[in-house]
């Protein structure tokens, strides 16, 4: 088949609504976004295990911190899923680490804000983990198999960190009068960054019509924000939170719920690399990166040693 | 001259787009190519299929039956990995 022919099979494929495997032909533009988009949801999870992984030492009981401890590893695992699903494209998972350390390739800005008090654990789990599952539910849907497929397996996994978040933060917010305060500051400052991890609004995301039109993509930003905002408005009722947004009220005419005008400067600027932890997010990675070296080292050394030794492993009987 | 023994070769099919690829059995063949043509005509006569992976028995490294209970302890203490390990008021939905 020609470039033609292959491009008229892809194209009847995805009208199709057929997935998408890693032999088969398909547009460099296809392949490439969906590179970006897979590499950038690794490093967000493996990156996103840093605000969270700083209370696992100060976790404030035993229980507490083997869940914190279980969901972290959860993270680090989602991170392995998607770059597996991202190496069938062609690109080696040493070179998106490189890509990351050097800035070249990003995570989700999310993961840029600090996490001050235990509350923020909470926050994040029901909040974060609450819109990343909003997020990537459709996503269990998209047109490129392995990625479709590492998704249905995360989201599986993201349903214990949400609903941890959730018990932690009614645990605090029904506590005494200190921990309810801290509980509702914690909501006052993750809520606007947790809106803006939808990405920007529709009329300013000039490569979703381009990403819905291959079937990576579902729903638009603004679609899954609201969704979110609507499933998250009777959760904090029920929390006894308040959402930090004075223009939050139900819109009968829409069915909706209406909510206020989020801060794109900042999401801007937090893309950028000025939010409040950027450079110790990217330091903290590139340091455990180099940490590791002499374990990788030692593992190749110790695997070329028993090559040459002739050792075998059991085979599968 | 006796003929000699074929290798053998794990044979994983993919029902159809979209699915993992499924171990379904084994095949002997001289080599990769007759192996996946082999596997094609055993295993997919009735359209069980769209791709065929074919990998040395040989070069698959296995768990040990008998170190089953050790090998996966670590995972068979800690409920609170799982989603109804946490107790959620009544009604609050998409949780
Ligand atoms: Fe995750
Ligand atoms: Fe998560």
């Amino acid at each position: 088949m020609d470039t033609d022919q292959q491009q008229v099979a892809f194209d009847a494929l995805i009208a199709s609504d057929g997935r998408v495997e890693p032999r088969d032909w398909m547009p460099e533009g296809y392949r490439k976004t969906l590179i970006r988009q897979i590499a950038q949801h690794a490093h967000s999870e493996i990156i996103g295990m840093q605000p969270e992984g700083n209370w696992i030492t100060r976790a404030p009981s035993l229980r507490r911190k083997a869940i914190l401890l279980a969901k972290v590893q959860d993270e680090a695992g989602h991170g392995l899923y998607l770059y597996s699903a991202a190496e069938t494209l062609g690109m080696s998972r040493e070179e998106m680490l490189d890509l990351l350390h050097a800035g070249r390739q990003r995570y989700s800005s999310i993961f840029n804000y600090p996490t001050p008090t235990w509350a923020d654990v909470a926050a994040i789990g029901w909040l974060v983990d609450g819109a990343a599952i909003t997020n990537q539910v459709p996503l269990t849907r998209c047109s490129y198999g392995p990625y479709a497929r590492a998704m249905i397996r995360i989201c599986k996994e993201e349903s214990f960190h949400q609903r941890q978040g959730f018990e932690s933060q009614l645990q605090l917010s029904n506590g005494t009068p200190e921990q309810h305060a801290m509980a509702q500051d914690a909501i006052d400052r993750w809520w606007w960054p947790s809106l803006m991890m939808f990405g920007p609004p529709d009329d300013d995301s000039p490569n979703s019509a381009q990403s819905t039109a291959w079937g990576i993509k579902r729903f638009s930003n603004d679609e899954l924000r609201q969704r979110f905002v609507d499933i998250c408005v009777p959760q904090a009722q029920t929390l006894g939170l308040t959402l930090p947004d004075p223009d939050l009220c139900w819109n009968a005419e829409r069915g909706h719920y209406d909510y206020g005008v989020i801060d794109w400067t900042e999401f801007q600027q937090v893309l950028k690399g000025n939010g409040p932890c950027n450079r110790q997010r990217i330091a903290t990675r590139r340091q455990a990166h180099s940490d590791g070296a002499w374990v990788r080292e030692a593992a190749a050394a110790y695997a070329a040693k028993k090559q040459a030794a002739g050792a075998t492993v059991p085979v599968a009987a | 001259m006796s003929t000699p023994n074929s290798p053998l070769w794990e044979v994983f099919v993919r029902p159809s787009r979209g699915t993992n690829h499924v171990h379904v059995g084994s095949i002997h063949a001289a080599d990769a190519t007759l192996a996946l043509q082999n596997a094609r005509d055993l295993y997919t006569r009735r359209g069980e299929g769209v791709s065929i992976w074919v990998v040395r028995s040989s070069d698959v490294t296995a768990s040990s039956p008998e170190e089953k209970d050790s090998f996966f302890e670590p995972s068979a203490d800690k409920p609170y990995r799982h989603p109804t390990f946490y107790t959620i008021p009544d009604g609050v939905e998409h949780l």
